[in-house]
């Protein structure tokens, strides 16, 4: 019999890849996959924040793809995963995390990929009761049957709670070799990577992207509240993950760097924004997103002086460059710490 | 004449998703010079190429922009290479 390929879902976190070395142990072909949404929490973050530099960076998927000795398919999907966000089919987890819409569709993905490769089935590192909303024991059919996949989908850390799938059935993989996994608990897996050899992973906290976060959630809100509208590019998200978002009024929004990465990050996108930047003392670039008016832009460039090193100065001088190129510079007076109310805060 | 991949102002893993891209189209042996802004590629290229059988035969780092030069290689059909 020729050896069986499957293709293994990979986030980077420590389940997905027990379920890929699981069966590679079992003398299967893995190949892993990985999908890049716009929202993942790796990479972006490590290149922008400066103090995140410092710290090794790595891709997870890529650096468990390299200890399991299996290659990896980085897949971009920020285009369709757009449908995915905004019309989730099975609505959102706590915050706007689509996931088990974001599960059907991954596994769909992964079933194109297998069936253009040749590949027989496919396996994720879901465990019944992990996650409250998208991994539970009535969950698991609906991704399974929703994605196209049926029984080619093998969730080797949980497959003996579940109904027998086509590798098992046909004798690819030993079922009796397989998990039995539920609930919140890491511990089982803990003890697997131990046994298996696998001393370091990463450690996601809550989920594998933004969306789960509550503060990005707010901000994405926002973005499409203000813009009368639910849409996105691949900018807006990005954007959102850095420096503090203020909106004052509701026709514009701030985004203002705090540190040096960030001013570095904002200043490539400044051909977009109305944006400004102090020019008697150091402080930030500051770029407008709207349609300010020239009493919002009055406002913006007295926050814009309240971030500087000249905040307790008696006026700040504040280049302003319109979208256009078009410069001009305005005296103003900073605006007190007391003048910027929380709910400017988005 | 060698390929280029010019991947500056897009942040990892985009630059690494481009390069998997053009080397997928291109030959043994062949090799594609990625200029990137992202120095995270500095460390996920070179991860990627080592995972798909490929080689960086040069990297060049003059503080804002980063130049690697992969040379496109290939692994052993399945089984699965061990670490
Ligand atoms: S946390 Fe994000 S990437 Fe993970 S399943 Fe949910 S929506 Fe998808």
């Amino acid at each position: 019999m020729s050896q069986r390929k499957a293709v293994a879902l990979i986030s980077g976190g420590l389940d997905s890849m027990l379920a890929a070395r699981v069966i590679m142990d079992q003398g299967v072909h893995v190949e892993g996959i990985n999908f890049f949404t716009g929202f993942c929490v790796e990479g972006h973050t490590h290149a922008i924040r400066r103090k995140d530099r410092a710290r090794p960076k790595r891709n997870n998927a890529l650096w468990v793809a390299e200890q399991l000795g299996m290659r990896l398919h980085i897949v971009d999907i920020v285009e369709e995963y757009k449908d995915v966000v905004l019309n989730p089919a099975h609505g959102y987890g706590a915050h706007l995390n689509p996931c088990l819409d974001c599960k059907i569709f991954m596994v769909n993905k992964a079933l194109e990929w297998m069936e253009e490769h040749g590949f027989d089935f496919i396996i994720t590192g879901e465990v019944i009761g992990q996650r409250p909303k998208s991994q539970r024991k009535d969950t698991m059919p609906v991704v399974a049957r929703e994605s196209g996949a049926d029984d080619r989908l093998l969730r080797p850390l949980c497959a003996r709670n579940l109904e027998p799938t086509r590798p098992e059935l046909e004798g690819w993989v030993d079922r009796q070799a397989l998990f039995n996994f539920t609930g919140r608990s890491r511990k089982p897996q803990m003890d697997l990577a131990r046994q298996r050899g696998i001393d370091d992973y990463a450690q996601p906290a809550g989920g594998c992207c933004f969306l789960t976060d509550e503060h990005y959630a707010v901000k994405l809100k926002d973005l499409w509240a203000s813009r009368r509208a639910r849409n996105y590019d691949l900018d807006d998200i990005m954007l959102l993950k850095v420096g503090r978002h203020l909106r004052p009024r509701p026709a514009f929004k701030l985004i203002v760097a705090r540190e040096e990465g960030e001013n570095n990050f904002l200043r490539g996108y400044r051909k977009r924004f109305v944006h400004m930047e102090p020019v008697s003392h150091p402080g930030p670039l500051v770029l407008v997103d709207g349609e300010p008016g020239e009493q919002d832009i009055r406002l913006a460039a007295r926050i814009t002086g309240r971030f500087s090193q000249g905040r307790s100065a008696a006026m700040v001088t504040v280049q302003v460059t319109d979208r256009d190129g078009g410069r001009r510079t305005l005296e103003v007076p900073p605006l007190d710490a007391g003048d910027v109310p929380r709910e400017w805060y988005v | 004449m060698m390929e280029r991949l010019d991947a500056r102002g897009l942040f990892c893993p985009l630059p690494v998703i481009r390069t998997q891209d053009r080397v997928a189209v291109m030959a043994l042996g062949e090799r594609l010079e990625v200029v990137a802004t992202d120095h995270g590629v500095l460390h996920d290229i070179p991860a990627w190429c080592r995972i798909n059988g490929h080689r960086v035969v040069e990297s060049r780092d003059d503080g804002s922009e980063v130049t690697l030069v992969v040379e496109v290689g290939t692994l052993p059909e399945a089984p699965n290479h061990g670490p």
